[in-house]
């Protein structure tokens, strides 16, 4: 194979450029003006092995907050000798991680580069259907995935007899009816077989028994988005896009008192303070204090680690995850102790309630964050919540909402544990902030 | 003993048939339309419920038991799909609804003044329908428009950079809205 094959124009932000200031969608007309649908082309001319071998060597990351391999991933479905049949791929665009708005944007502005990149996913695992399951409130994103899929369908781009080899895909749309499991990949297909989104069980796995028992493969959105342009352009040309360890560009966002709160794409590896710096820094007045660096379950950074470059290896060495890659900004004007209980809240709500840690420990967990948040805090109550954290951890539950519930609030803990003190010691929220305090809940939730 | 079980269950069955309310035919189409999506017919329990809320705001237990029928499952079954997801709506809503979202982003750019100036200006409480039937409030997690917080949907639109003054012309529109009708 020739790995550095490329089409010379040195394109270095793939993923964004046909994304238009006026926010109007890439007509299928301007996409192909500009390679698209030339690197499914390019895959449906290779053997389905070559196109998983090819994005293995890529070494591209899943997107969707874990950066396993999508090649890797691909090549645990067992060969159609081996087990014939159905199979399937679905793209995971269910993005309701707190503070995420990454897929919205590919897929509301170019929505042929999400369906080329998903056909090219199916061919190298064989799928002759593909999903792509949408979350619900994606009411933009929907109509237009829903007539970019229309147009490839009456182009030939899908459907019947896309090669020689006689390969045909059928693309179709699932919207959600809203719960943020439905993102874990395995409480997905149960959504997508109609049922309640439970997680499911692991082994088997789904790339060898997912959706309807089939072998499925589940990518997210922006994982997908890069394949026509790693097929088109090759393998040195996706490595040199990236400024560390990793290879290609991410989608960067950013959200909190900035100026400029937005996403963009940027070689992967770029410093956080460089991401805020395109945010337009921070608004008059404010401070930064910290940051989640990819999404609300992921542990606080601080000023410390502005330098840092976001990529998966470096942000966990510092003892948090890239995750999705958008940024929340902790301000000194917010109460961190209220920010915590936010996201508390939320994972709370959002619990599928199947294992216990998760669906009694979130609870009990806002309960003491909201007395604490209402001045009604004790000093014993931080170590209780760090055992808390330990309990609902990783290893303990059955999927990993929980453990990600823990990790902004023990680095708060860790890293802003005087701001809980104050709450303790002044009897209230220094900044004014009164939640309500349930005191039903309250009796439910702590055992005497 | 007196088997209450058993005549529970009896009277149970025979609510069922009593109860059912009837798929209309727009209902019927689109849901065998989605149904050639699966191998299975209940895979397409999302999506029924989707379309009969698209058509009468709302499910109610009758169309429960007809969305059962029609896909060879138990109303029971239905209704634990149904009751899991967050747009799935048991109850009638008002014909706008404010889905005002109170994840992290919004909460720290001004969800909890949003929240209080709507509740005072409509005088209803989170979760509830003014007298009109014009507006619902719900409180919603991250809608995924962080770079335009504090946002809503507002029906089907996504309404951005809200003010408390902002999204209370947003709620006098509907009511308006709805006094045209
Ligand atoms: C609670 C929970 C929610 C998740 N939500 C999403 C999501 O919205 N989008 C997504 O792509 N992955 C989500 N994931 C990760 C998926 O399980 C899965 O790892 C991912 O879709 C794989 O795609 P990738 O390998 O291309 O990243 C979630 C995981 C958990 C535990
Ligand atoms: S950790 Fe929470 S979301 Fe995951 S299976 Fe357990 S209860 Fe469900």
């Amino acid at each position: 194979m020739n790995h550095g094959q490329s089409s010379s124009q040195a394109v270095t932000l793939p993923l964004s450029q046909h994304i238009k200031a006026d926010g109007s969608v890439t007509s299928l007309a301007e996409y192909q003006a500009n390679y698209g649908y030339q690197g499914l082309a390019k895959a449906l001319s290779m053997s389905p092995s070559e196109v998983v071998d090819w994005v293995k060597n890529a070494n591209l990351r899943g997107r969707g907050g874990a950066g396993f391999s999508a090649g890797l991933k691909w090549s645990f479905v067992p060969p159609l000798e081996k087990l014939p049949g159905q199979r399937y791929v679905i793209c995971n665009a269910d993005e309701m991680e707190p503070g995420t708005f990454k897929d919205r944007w590919l897929m509301e502005h170019d929505p042929h580069q999400l369906i080329e990149g998903l056909a090219i996913a199916a061919y190298a695992v064989q799928a002759d259907t593909a999903f792509i399951f949408l979350r619900a409130d994606y009411d933009l994103c929907a109509e237009r995935l829903q007539n970019a899929i229309d147009e490839a369908l009456a182009a030939g781009l899908l459907g019947e007899q896309l090669n020689e080899a006689g390969f045909s895909l059928t693309m179709l749309m699932h919207t959600s009816a809203g719960r943020y499991i439905c993102g874990e990949e395995t409480a997905l297909i149960n959504s997508l077989e109609g049922k309640r989104a439970n997680p499911r069980f692991k082994p088997p796995f789904p790339q060898v028994s997912g959706l309807f028992g089939r072998p499925t493969v589940v990518n997210n959105a922006e994982t997908l988005c890069n394949l026509p342009h790693i097929l088109y352009h090759g393998i040195d040309w996706f490595a040199d896009l990236g400024l560390g360890d990793d290879n290609g560009t991410k989608i960067y966002g950013v959200s909190g008192r900035v100026n400029n709160p937005g996403c963009w794409e940027l070689p992967i590896g770029t410093t956080v303070a460089d991401i805020i710096a395109l945010a337009g820094g921070m608004q008059e007045g404010v401070q930064l204090r910290g940051f989640l660096p990819g999404g609300g379950s992921t542990d606080f950074l601080t000023r410390d680690h502005l330098g840092l470059a976001m990529d998966y290896g470096t942000i966990q060495a510092a003892g948090s995850r890239m995750g999705t890659g958008t940024m929340i900004l902790l301000d000194d004007q917010t109460c961190v102790v209220g920010m915590v209980l936010n996201l508390i809240q939320f994972f709370a709500q959002e619990s599928c309630g199947w294992c216990t840690p998760c669906r009694n420990g979130l609870p009990f967990i806002r309960q003491i964050l909201t007395d604490l948040e209402a001045g009604l805090g004790e000093h014993a109550d931080l170590e209780q919540l760090l055992q808390l954290c330990g309990y609902i951890g990783i290893g303990n539950t059955f999927c990993a909402l929980a453990p990600g519930a823990a990790e902004p609030l023990q680095s708060a803990l860790k890293y802003f544990r005087d701001d809980f003190v104050a709450h303790i010691e002044q009897g209230c929220c220094p900044h004014g902030n009164s939640p309500q305090v349930d005191m039903d809940l309250e009796k439910e939730a702590r055992p005497i | 003993m007196t088997p209450i079980i058993a005549t529970d269950a009896a009277a149970h069955c025979a609510d069922w048939r009593l109860q059912i309310e009837p798929l209309n035919v727009q209902e019927e189409t689109a849901i065998a339309a989605e149904i050639t999506h699966y191998p299975q017919p209940q895979a397409a329990t999302i999506e029924a419920l989707k379309i009969v809320q698209q058509q009468q705001g709302w499910v109610s237990d009758g169309k429960i038991k007809a969305i059962a029928q029609r896909l060879q499952m138990s109303p029971d079954e239905v209704d634990s799909v149904a009751t899991f997801y967050n747009k799935i709506y048991r109850q009638p809503v008002g014909s706008t609804v404010i889905s005002l979202c109170d994840s992290v982003s919004c909460w720290i750019m001004g969800y909890q003044g949003l929240a209080q100036a709507l509740t005072q200006e409509l005088n209803i409480a989170l979760g509830e329908t003014t007298a009109d039937g014009a507006v619902t409030i719900l409180p919603t997690p991250c809608l995924g428009a962080c770079d335009h917080a504090p946002v809503a949907m507002v029906g089907d639109q996504r309404a951005h950079k809200l003010t408390p003054a902002s999204l209370i012309e947003l709620a006098r529109l509907a009511q308006e809205q709805e006094q045209s009708l």
